[in-house]
């Protein structure tokens, strides 16, 4: 998921962050204004015969994200030439696509709630459900995301949730509670890690309070506050890329971590979801409505959506697709050794969707600074 | 005629200056330009700007919680600053006064961090301090502790980060400075009665004060506006006014505010410059 691509690259983040405050800074915010609802969007018909040979797509993907030989397979099926860039992050790939110039992009991947904002900003073009057929193989359950019931605007391409993962021989009671990762046992004390990236910083506060994901309280975000702050002592750091290498080495015992992130293939080493409950994260395909191949761009949504194609995701990069015919043909060895790839989409669902927050997002901005501030 | 060689000599200039000037206008000026404009604007609703007018950026910089963020990185960059002096005026007046083959050796040694990869030196201090570092097991396996100490992610690791990477910049300035010191000085000055410690305090240290200056001047500017280092060594518990940066362009997607304080540290750091002209101009 896209959290992981940024930190797990920080000088490339860096670099490419460089490059597109350089690249972008002459636009302006075209979409602060155009802000419209999704109906509103071009819905023009689209032609569900466009020789896709005379078309092209340009996707912005993280990277590592796709199969390397996705360009060659989509010229042997679709007939149409495939242009990969990459972005280090949602928030990399927002400044571009707000920014008001023409990207030049068909298709961007992004994380729901993103998806949610950019759909709001009016800068998408709604999913032309007829030119997919593949949407078919998805689970009914990824059609009622919060952020996008019926998959109008996006189309989820991975899935997940939240939870601790922790090492099963250097804890005396397995974790049940966020509270086990805020208020640690004594053998876990300074052994625990929790995320820096700020709606998953606060995640265990919030869930551990009993609040929603999304919300927006100045009162509920103060006592979150206070709980982060009470915790911070007793965790070693914030941290969303290397824990797996440190639960393997025993320098921490438990950490907050996203499901396909936590190394169950080692024989002490569990993945948990709190009994309070956690997230539902998807990351998503969209079309741009600036885009000019809108054929080949649903043309390449349909493609990843075949079973043999996305299963690519859930074997090399061990996040679950909401692919049921992907899902079923997967090695059922990879499964019984890893997991979270058990998890059903029920058990998704139980997650609460991250959905965007508009004006408020600064609000968990300003909440991670301050924790991380002290 | 005159006129004519005039005219083809700016020509020539307009040459050789052109590229580099293009480079500075198009790489620094401009963007600079873009960003400072961005100060009075505010954020866009999904990040962003939006050009009204506004002063709520500057005021922000007010906010004690970004204020608290500022004094901290300064008290951190200024600890780093008087270490790397401390260590780095004896090894620069050591330098000074090896056989010139030596010399070469020990500059050599000196720079030589400056060929690896920023990153790589620091992730290497985390495999030095970590939990189950080189450190912590080769203390446990001497039986001089019973559990590993917490060496890493706090605010002393980030000094030592900072102080460990900007050593040679102090060392620099520092050795060429004392290397030009007129030997004469130092004997007149013991021939009169001096001691050692007298001549340092009245000979050495005031004519190398301007490179004192210049030396303190580039440890403390990367170390000011450094993220890196507090993001890797710091564990992300103690955020420094770059990472404060860094998120409001990465994370908040808050150009206007990103700007504005990044206008702030550069306020901060051209007074810094200007101490330090004036400083080599009284010298």
């Amino acid at each position: 998921m896209s959290r992981t691509r940024y930190t797990r690259r920080l000088p490339a983040a860096a670099l490419a962050a460089g490059l597109a405050l350089a690249v972008s800074a002459c636009g302006g915010e075209a979409a602060d204004t155009a802000a419209a609802p999704a109906a509103s969007a071009s819905s023009a018909q689209l032609n569900p015969n466009a020789d896709l040979s005379k078309q092209s797509v340009t996707i912005s993907v993280w990277a590592g994200y796709t199969p390397t030989d996705l360009p060659q397979r989509i010229k042997d099926n679709l007939k149409t030439t495939l242009k990969v860039t990459e972005h280090a992050t949602n928030e990399d790939i927002m400044a571009k696509l707000t920014a008001g110039a023409d990207t030049g992009l068909d298709v961007a991947f992004v994380s729901g709630q993103y998806a949610q904002a950019l759909n709001e900003a009016g800068l998408l073009e709604p999913i032309h459900p007829e030119l997919i057929p593949n949407l078919a193989n998805l689970y009914p359950e990824a059609k009622e995301l919060s952020y996008d019931k019926g998959n109008v605007f996006s189309v989820p391409y991975t899935w997940g949730t939240t939870g601790i993962c922790y090492r099963t021989d250097l804890v005396n009671t397995p974790p049940t509670s966020w509270n086990d990762i805020l208020n640690p046992p004594a053998e876990a004390l300074k052994k625990v890690t929790m995320m820096t990236t700020e709606r998953w910083l606060a995640l265990p506060a919030i869930k551990a309070l009993g609040y929603s994901v999304n919300t927006r309280s100045d009162e509920e975000l103060a006592k979150v506050k206070a709980k982060l702050e009470e915790a911070k002592p007793k965790l070693l750091k914030y941290e969303d890329v290397t824990f797996g290498d440190m639960l393997k080495s025993g320098e921490i015992v438990m950490a907050e971590a996203w499901d396909g992130w936590c190394p169950t293939t080692e024989k002490n080493i569990k993945f948990v979801i709190p009994k309070e409950g956690s997230d539902l994260w998807v990351d998503t395909m969209v079309v741009l409505k600036s885009s000019k191949n809108k054929e080949a761009g649903h043309a390449f949504i349909n493609y990843i959506l075949d079973p043999k194609v996305h299963g690519w995701a859930a074997e090399n990069i061990l996040y679950k697709v909401p692919n049921k015919a992907a899902m079923d043909a997967m090695d059922p060895k990879l499964k019984a050794d890893n997991a979270p790839l058990q998890m059903t989409p029920s058990d998704l669902l139980k997650g609460e969707s991250i959905i965007d927050l508009g004006e408020d997002s600064v609000k968990f901005g300003r909440l991670s600074t301050e924790v991380t501030a002290k | 005629m005159r006129s004519r060689a005039r005219r083809s000599r700016a020509l020539g200039r307009l040459v050789f200056l052109g590229p580099g000037l293009t480079y500075l206008l198009v790489l620094l000026l401009v963007p600079l330009a873009l960003l400072i404009a961005f100060t009075v604007f505010r954020r866009g609703r999904f990040g962003g700007v939006v050009y009204e007018v506004t002063g709520e950026n500057f005021a922000r910089l007010l906010d004690p919680l970004y204020l608290e963020i500022v004094l901290g990185s300064l008290k951190l960059a200024t600890i780093a600053t008087l270490i790397a002096l401390l260590i780095g005026y004896p090894t620069a007046y050591l330098i000074a006064q090896l056989p010139r083959k030596w010399k070469t050796i020990a500059l050599v040694a000196i720079v030589l961090p400056f060929w690896t990869n920023f990153l790589v030196r620091i992730y290497a201090w985390i495999i030095l301090l970590s939990g189950p570092g080189l450190v912590n097991s080769t203390l446990l396996d001497l039986g001089l502790i019973d559990k590993p100490l917490e060496l890493l992610y706090n605010q002393g690791t980030i000094v030592t980060g900072l102080v460990y990477s900007y050593l040679p910049l102090m060392v620099l300035p520092l050795y060429a400075a004392i290397e030009k010191l007129d030997p004469q000085l130092r004997e007149a000055s013991a021939n009169l009665g001096a001691s050692p410690a007298r001549t340092f305090a009245s000979v050495t240290l005031p004519l190398t004060l301007p490179a004192v200056f210049t030396g303190c001047l580039f440890v403390f500017v990367p170390s000011f506006g450094n993220f890196i280092i507090p993001e890797l060594l710091g564990g992300g518990r103690s955020i420094m006014v770059g990472n404060l940066i860094r998120d409001q362009f990465l994370k908040a997607r808050d150009w206007p505010f990103g700007s504005t304080l990044m206008l702030a540290l550069l306020a901060v750091l051209i007074i810094l410059l200007l101490l330090q002209a004036w400083s080599a101009r009284r010298a």
